[in-house]
């Protein structure tokens, strides 16, 4: 690999660039190619845009034999409304995994840096804050705070928005008046589905690091399964 | 933003390597068959004095992509290399989960 290109590498991917970055095995020719690039060959942005879509290397046939083409999609966002207790270790545990992490609570004595060193914080109200943070197809959302003047605008941008997986933190019985208000607010009941309520899987989890570790894991599963 | 506890930071490493005045190769999963223990895109980066960054398989391989990936600072040409389920002669580096996985190693040049 030309230096040149390990640098630009690292330069898409610090900007959260998507690239895919495509070898000749025959000769080890290189290029970057960008799904948004005009000037590039066809075939090529198509097999970029087609590993970049299923974040998956594959081998493709091109001029001159086989081409690897390896997809640099911009990290996966994990967004944690509520910077309470468990948002520490599930924010930490989201970072390990490769997320990039955002925590979103207007209280700023919650979102503190002592509390969250480290961390991205946002105090703005949470609709705001996701109309900013705008979500993505690879993005995850939980909703922690148990209170829904914090929960409920987050979990209604969450509902509008392609998000991959959207979490709320809450008992069953919070969680069916949680559904109840989202629904006088005019979500059906497939758009309200979506949520994962009681948040997290079954994994007898009590302490908030063993919380964090049953919604990271239940993340995990609805994103590769 | 700098991400210390990711654990995806291989190019970030051999980026920084490089510019130190260190000879880097990488060495990537290109594909995969049965149970390979890591996906394809997988990575791994090795400085010249053999310290490495990174993973292409669970640690069945590594000693050797990472002698092999050096070998390419010399030569200047990247190699695909082919690994299998180990067989009978059982000193010979493979994959004990059965698996086959072919891996690229190329030096960073320039």
């Amino acid at each position: 690999m030309d230096a040149n290109i390990l640098q630009q590498l690292v330069r898409d991917r610090a900007e959260k660039r998507a690239v895919a970055l495509a070898t000749r095995l025959t000769d080890g020719i290189q290029k970057l190619v960008y799904p948004s690039d005009t000037q590039e060959e066809k075939w090529l942005i198509e097999a970029a845009s087609q590993v970049l879509a299923s974040d998956r290397g594959a081998i493709v046939e091109g001029p001159g034999g086989e081409w690897f083409l390896n997809p640099f999609n911009p990290p996966l966002r994990l967004i944690l409304v509520g910077a309470v207790h468990i948002a520490q270790p599930l924010s930490q545990m989201g970072r390990i995994a490769g997320y990039d992490v955002t925590v979103v609570d207007p209280r700023t004595s919650f979102a503190s840096p002592e509390r969250f060193p480290e961390m991205r914080l946002l105090t703005s109200w949470p609709d705001e804050a996701m109309a900013a943070l705008a979500p993505d197809a690879r993005t995850a959302i939980v909703t922690l705070t148990h209170d829904p003047k914090l929960d409920d605008p987050a979990l209604q941008a969450a509902l509008r928005s392609p998000a991959f997986y959207i979490g709320a933190l809450g008992s069953k019985k919070t969680h069916a008046s949680r559904v109840a208000r989202l629904s006088d607010a005019g979500f059906s009941q497939d758009e309200i589905a979506r949520i994962h309520g009681p948040v997290g899987l079954a994994i007898g989890a009590r302490s908030p690091a063993e919380i964090a570790i049953s919604i990271m894991a239940e993340i995990t599963e609805t994103l590769r399964k | 933003m700098s991400d210390a506890l990711s654990h995806d930071n291989v190019l970030e490493e051999a980026a920084r390597w490089q510019a130190e005045g260190r000879k880097v190769a990488l060495a990537t999963v290109i594909e995969t068959w049965g149970s390979a223990p890591r996906p394809v895109g997988s990575q791994l980066a090795i400085r010249d004095d053999a310290t490495f960054i990174g993973s292409v398989s669970g640690g069945c391989i590594e000693g050797d992509v990472v002698t092999r990936a050096l070998d390419t600072l010399e030569t200047g040409k990247p190699e695909v290399l082919e690994y299998g389920v180990t067989d009978a002669m059982a000193w010979e580096v493979g994959l004990a989960c059965g698996g086959r996985i072919r891996v690229m190693v190329e030096p960073v040049t320039g």
